[in-house]
């Protein structure tokens, strides 16, 4: 099953004849991603040749959708295009738009949520600033590499991309029902939350590992979510212990403001919440291990 | 970038908000000039990018000129919570005849902004809200209708305005909303917004922060910068486009993604605990796709920090392959030459970790130990930097 993505996904991709959409197409391409086309405008028409697989450029995202059936759109447009891109993908009510772009203005992120909103919520969002999400085996929407993990019983949920690399690595002989990087901006579509209640659904998914780090509030409010909603066992690691108040640590939402969104707050109610909390990667992955080995 | 008082009200006049004029100073004699153009009582007013400047002395009324460059030449190069006084605004005194509080603000929990007021302004707004968290109106704004007058207005009658103030305010209010949207900002605080005893509204004091990610459309910005106040290395990272800041430790940190690089630290921090004490001594994330070119450059930035003791690089391959990074060691160091003169402890793993851990054994670097895991190569870093203090 997984979460969000599966082997029925089809997957476009807006901004693939970009440098960063080209790179990743065949990337995502040769994970086994069942991919149908992109989008660009000025591109409608053409064909590009990824390695023997021909995919179509289409002007709109609802003509792709209409040509190809997708309902899976990853985004690498640059910054100063996001927004118009997903507002795009939102009008043309595509199920799940994964935006990967780094560096797009919060006004203009908080716009295009506020439209998503007013449209009724038909498109999930996830990201932006995200590696994406990988259903292993299945379907690979994004920039995590897929050789690092095969598929198993873990769901992973983390702001963070290399953390999210190192997790399956540590855990690569159990593997994931799905591993979803949700992005280190100050708003983001799909939260933590959202994905603690997809894996605590999911057969597929028997328990979850979930990484937070500094600013903001919500992992504490997933301790919240987590107490009274998730019964899988949940593992929790929290990145951002020596990050001096009032520092911008390399993601847009990392950041302690004041005594808010600090790690210490955010372990304590995680561990509140009955959530063993590790002190570094590799002890949370043994934490994991534990449990996997205890469930059988 | 947060910006200074002066620099933010200079954005509310551009943007039509009611302030107080004013002009800055980086010395006494430039304080008391300000002071005899103005020919009346003035404030001086130290401009740090923190609160509580009263407090620590760092706000005063100055009746003439000579007493304006005595009041600065005592605030000017005051330490307010580890921020130097460079430069102090110098501005007419005004009676005041009530205090408010107004900001625009991200809320990140609610995926919007919010608006939050209070007739209760001229304190710390955060003791307002623990104390007495009625007297705070927050009222969200939706992004994309964002706020017009008869929004203002219900901002206004939230929070309790007194009826004869209710319009002005509410004139300011769309100001400040406007610019908070054309700015980009992610925060517009003023604290106070006060009533003068001619009854109008005027903007006292002014904190705002931009969105970097926004600096794209507003070339303008770039000049907001405050380059003397820089860190010298943080400077030059940013330069070179690396996402740098700059620690009180002694072990330098280079990892990719941000998530990685915070983790690093601290369990770095928490080997440290069994070796003097030492600690990171920067974050510095060289991205996913870091290239040999990149980790040169940040390389360089690490080894001329005279606070490093050791160098950990903590890379895991995802997009980036480990052999391009070690043949990134490799060559930042044959580029550095006699400069680098601190052992550098690597760890690999993920994406062509064997070719990496190859390429650097073959290159067997004198300054190099590789070691397998995060935690031991920490521990070894760690290690390292007490053994060089």
């Amino acid at each position: 099953m997984a979460i969000f993505i599966n082997k029925d996904s089809k997957v476009i991709v807006q901004g693939m004849t970009g440098a960063e959409g080209t790179k990743h197409t065949k990337r995502m391409l040769a994970s086994g991603t069942t991919i149908v086309g992109g989008v660009n405008p000025r591109k409608a028409g053409e064909k590009v040749d990824f390695d023997g697989n021909v995919l179509p450029v289409f002007g709109t995202v609802t003509e792709a959708m209409e040509a190809t059936g997708a309902n899976v759109t990853v985004i690498f447009v640059p910054p100063a295009f996001a927004k118009a891109a997903v507002v795009e993908a939102i009008d043309a009510g595509i199920e799940l738009a994964v935006v990967i772009t780094e560096g797009i203005p919060v006004h203009d992120t908080a716009a295009f949520w506020a439209h998503a909103v007013a449209t009724g919520n038909k498109t999930r969002i996830i990201g932006p600033n995200c590696p994406g999400l990988i259903s292993p085996g299945q379907s690979n929407a994004g920039i995590i590499p897929a050789n690092i993990s095969g598929a198993g019983k873990i769901g992973l949920v983390s702001k963070s991309g290399t953390l999210t690399y190192q997790m399956m690595y540590e855990l690569r002989d159990f593997g994931f029902s799905t591993a979803i990087g949700i992005g280190g901006d100050p708003i983001i579509g799909t939260t933590h939350i959202d994905a603690l209640a997809a894996f605590e659904a999911d057969p597929d998914t028997a328990a979850i590992v979930m990484i937070g780090e500094i600013g903001g509030d919500a992992e504490e409010r997933a301790a919240a979510y987590i107490k009274d909603n998730v019964t899988k066992p949940v593992v929790g690691y929290v990145a951002g212990f020596t990050a001096p108040e009032g520092k911008t640590m390399g993601h847009a939402g990392a950041i302690v403001s004041g005594s808010a969104g600090t790690a210490q707050a955010k372990k304590e109610a995680l561990e509140a919440a009955g959530v063993k909390v590790g002190k570094t990667p590799s002890e949370t992955a043994a934490l994991m291990r534990e449990i996997m080995q205890s469930i059988g | 970038m947060d910006l200074y008082e002066y620099q933010a009200k200079d954005l509310f006049a551009a943007h039509d908000v009611p302030v107080l004029p004013g002009d800055v100073a980086s010395t006494p004699a430039e304080a008391k000039a300000i002071a005899e153009r103005f020919g009346q009582t003035v404030v001086v007013k130290a401009q740090v990018k923190t609160g509580g400047r009263g407090k620590a002395g760092g706000v005063k009324l100055a009746e003439s000129p000579d007493e304006t460059e005595a009041k600065a030449e005592a605030i000017l190069g005051l330490d307010i919570k580890g921020h130097v006084v460079h430069r102090v605004l110098v501005t007419p005194a005004s009676d005041i005849a009530e205090e408010y509080y107004f900001s625009f603000l991200l809320d990140r929990a609610n995926r919007t902004f919010l608006a939050m007021a209070s007739v209760e302004g001229g304190m710390d707004i955060e003791e307002v809200a623990a104390t007495k968290p009625e007297a705070l109106a927050k009222v969200p704004v939706d992004a994309v209708k964002g706020v017009d007058r008869a929004k203002a207005d219900e901002i206004v009658a939230a929070a309790k305005f007194p009826a004869e103030v209710a319009d002005q305010v509410a004139e300011v209010v769309v100001k400040l909303w406007e610019t908070f949207v054309r700015e980009d900002a992610t925060l517009v605080e003023v604290n106070p917004l006060v009533r003068d005893p001619e009854g109008r509204i005027v903007a006292l004091d002014g904190k705002v922060t931009l969105d970097e990610n926004a600096s794209f459309r507003h070339p303008d910005h770039e000049a907001l910068v405050d380059k003397q106040a820089e860190d010298p290395l943080e400077a030059k990272a940013k330069a070179k486009n690396l996402n740098y800041v700059k620690l009180d430790g002694q072990v330098g940190i280079i990892g990719n993604g941000a998530g990685l690089v915070m983790s690093t630290l601290d369990v770095v921090a928490y080997a440290g605990e069994k070796h003097n004490g030492v600690k990171p001594a920067n974050f510095l994330d060289i991205g996913g796709g870091a290239s040999a070119e990149v980790m040169a450059n940040g390389l360089d930035i690490i080894l001329h920090d005279p606070d490093v003791r050791s160098v950990f690089v903590n890379v895991f391959g995802g997009i980036t392959a480990c052999d391009a990074v070690a043949n990134g060691i490799v060559k930042a160091l044959e580029i550095l030459g006699d400069e680098a003169t601190k052992p550098l402890v690597v760890r690999l793993d993920g994406n062509n970790v064997e070719e990496g851990r190859r390429i650097l054994a073959d290159a067997n670097h004198p300054l190099v130990t590789v070691v397998d895991t995060m935690d031991n190569a920490a521990d070894k870093a760690a290690e390292l930097a007490a053994a060089g203090v």
